[in-house]
């Protein structure tokens, strides 16, 4: 393997760039989501908090869950979408002849991951502060370990799916938004990991976000920093992040042994 | 001394399950020749070059381009190399411009402006460089798809089908874009090619293949006179029609 190149790395991500710049749609779009789910998780906090002790203990704990939440989708979307759209273009063969690294490659997916991840969430984590007074900073130093666990577990997640997608071609393509959705229940975004029947609370644990959102629940009804959820959430991760990454390179080693990436496209 | 092949093939395979797409080629190309790799459909042309170029794995046998083991060594060899193919597309709704700056930095390319601004006048696709590159005419894609093969100014450039898709007037200017790459630059050229007039007018050897195998080679005088034919489109239906040199078809 020859060394990695940030000057190819930041090729790739300049393409990206390109195409987001290319259509105000595109901008939109990465915002569009977040702040919809900010917009109706705030009205439902205003409404649960004359009706509920914990969210009028606690008025943040919704709409923190939804903004962390959605920091892991669309980091595992910005990363998936983005491979996808080489998929599209039939530009894979081209991207596979030039020096380009599959390393490389994956490096250059999570730096535009992470960039559209902040431009998406971004917008709604400022937008909430006029429209519900509500400011995510508020969990503090925290909130910086929170968001690097959850964009590890998305570019994880990410791997694994666009390596799916790769194996199977683009009929697999709806596992993307799928993916997530299917362990959403198991992250206790808006509850406790206890609400959970115990048979289910191992496979819970298992998920780095399930430590993060128990620790935002610390911070925001405890005022406490659970660094042990943090590091057990960071341990997960670095498994799940190498798993990603060596199924997402056998994925490409698979291709090239069927002859796929001359014929990849619709 | 004999300067050693900067591409050489020795017994290479490739099948998929008991379909022998190559089967056990061996064959050397010369720095600065230019060499075509004929056959029909299904002969074997397009594997071997994704081969050469490291997106397919063989399933035995040895690729040595520049001195260096393929696949196994390819990322020292593929910023030399380039390869253009008008069955792979560059990003639709990037710009001409675009495109050929991520591809100029993926390369690495030194003063990429002054390269586009060059590559641009003499392909004579500077008048879309802001156009999106999903709204040219098949034509002028295959031109930028050339441009970006072309930007590293390789060493090697595998060529599949080159003026497929292009009108007799931009094909013959093509033709001669890449004899004076070739000239200028002393590069290698392997192409795949069903033009059989383009052939004998850039190639000075010839591999044919069929069913995966190499039939015939040599360099298309050679052949013609062999096959006893006029020109290498009848050489090549011969060829493709499994009659040996010398035979006599009433």
């Amino acid at each position: 393997m020859s060394a990695l190149s940030l000057q190819r790395i930041g090729a790739l991500a300049l393409r990206y760039l390109y195409l987001l710049r290319s259509s105000w749609i595109r901008i939109v779009e990465l915002a569009y989501w977040p702040t919809v789910q900010m917009i109706l998780w705030g009205f439902i906090t205003r409404y649960l908090a004359g009706h509920s002790d914990v969210i009028h203990q606690a008025s943040g704990l919704l709409l923190s869950g939804v903004l962390l939440w959605d920091i892991l989708f669309r980091s595992q979307l910005g990363l998936s979408v983005v491979f996808f759209e080489e998929l599209h273009s039939r530009n894979l063969g081209q991207l596979f002849i030039s020096p380009l690294q599959p390393l490389e490659l994956i490096l250059s997916l999570m730096l535009v991951s992470l960039a559209r991840t902040l431009i998406g969430v971004g917008i709604a984590v400022l937008l909430a502060i006029p429209f519900y007074g509500f400011n995510l900073f508020q969990l503090g130093p925290p909130l910086a370990s929170f968001f690097l666990n959850l964009i590890l577990m998305g570019w994880a997640i990410g791997l694994m799916v666009s390596a799916l997608v790769l194996r199977n071609g683009m009929g697999a393509e709806s596992i993307a938004w799928a993916a997530i959705f299917a362990i959403a229940p198991l992250c206790g975004i808006y509850y406790p990991i206890s609400t959970l029947p115990g048979w289910l609370q191992p496979l819970s644990w298992a998920l780095p976000a399930s430590h993060v959102f128990e620790g935002m629940r610390s911070v925001l009804l405890h005022h406490t920093f659970r660094a042990d959820y943090l590091l057990y959430a960071l341990l997960l991760n670095a498994g799940y992040l190498a798993l990603g990454v060596s199924v997402f390179l056998g994925a490409i080693h698979g291709a090239r042994e069927r002859g796929s990436l001359l014929q990849s496209g619709e | 001394m004999t300067e050693a092949p900067v591409i050489r093939v020795d017994d290479l395979r490739k099948h998929y399950g008991t379909v022998r797409a190559v089967d056990g080629i061996s064959f050397s190309v010369a720095r600065g020749a230019t060499c075509a790799l004929l056959g029909g459909n299904g002969a074997g042309k397009t594997t071997t070059i994704a081969m050469l170029l490291g997106l397919l794995l063989p399933t035995g046998g040895q690729i040595r381009i520049l001195g260096e083991d393929i696949p196994r060594q390819r990322y020292r060899v593929l910023p030399r190399m380039n390869f253009s193919s008008p069955y792979m597309d560059l990003p639709q709704r990037l710009t001409v411009w675009e495109n050929l700056t991520v591809y100029a930095r993926l390369y690495g390319v030194r003063h990429s402006r002054e390269r586009l601004a060059t590559l641009g006048r003499e392909l004579d696709i500077d008048a879309f460089f802001k156009r999106p590159y999903g709204t040219l005419s098949a034509g002028q894609k295959t031109r930028v798809v050339l441009a970006k093969a072309l930007l590293n100014e390789p060493e090697i450039l595998l060529l599949d089908e080159p003026t497929a898709s292009l009108d007799p007037d931009t094909a013959d200017r093509m033709r001669s874009i890449l004899t004076d790459y070739r000239d200028r630059s002393g590069a290698t050229l392997l192409l795949a090619s069903h033009n059989m007039s383009e052939v004998e007018r850039l190639c000075d050897q010839v591999i044919m293949l069929r069913a995966g195998r190499i039939v015939a080679a040599g360099a298309p005088r050679e052949l013609i006179q062999r096959y006893g034919r006029k020109d290498m489109e009848e050489v090549f239906l011969d060829i493709a029609r499994g009659i040996q040199s010398g035979e006599v078809v009433a």
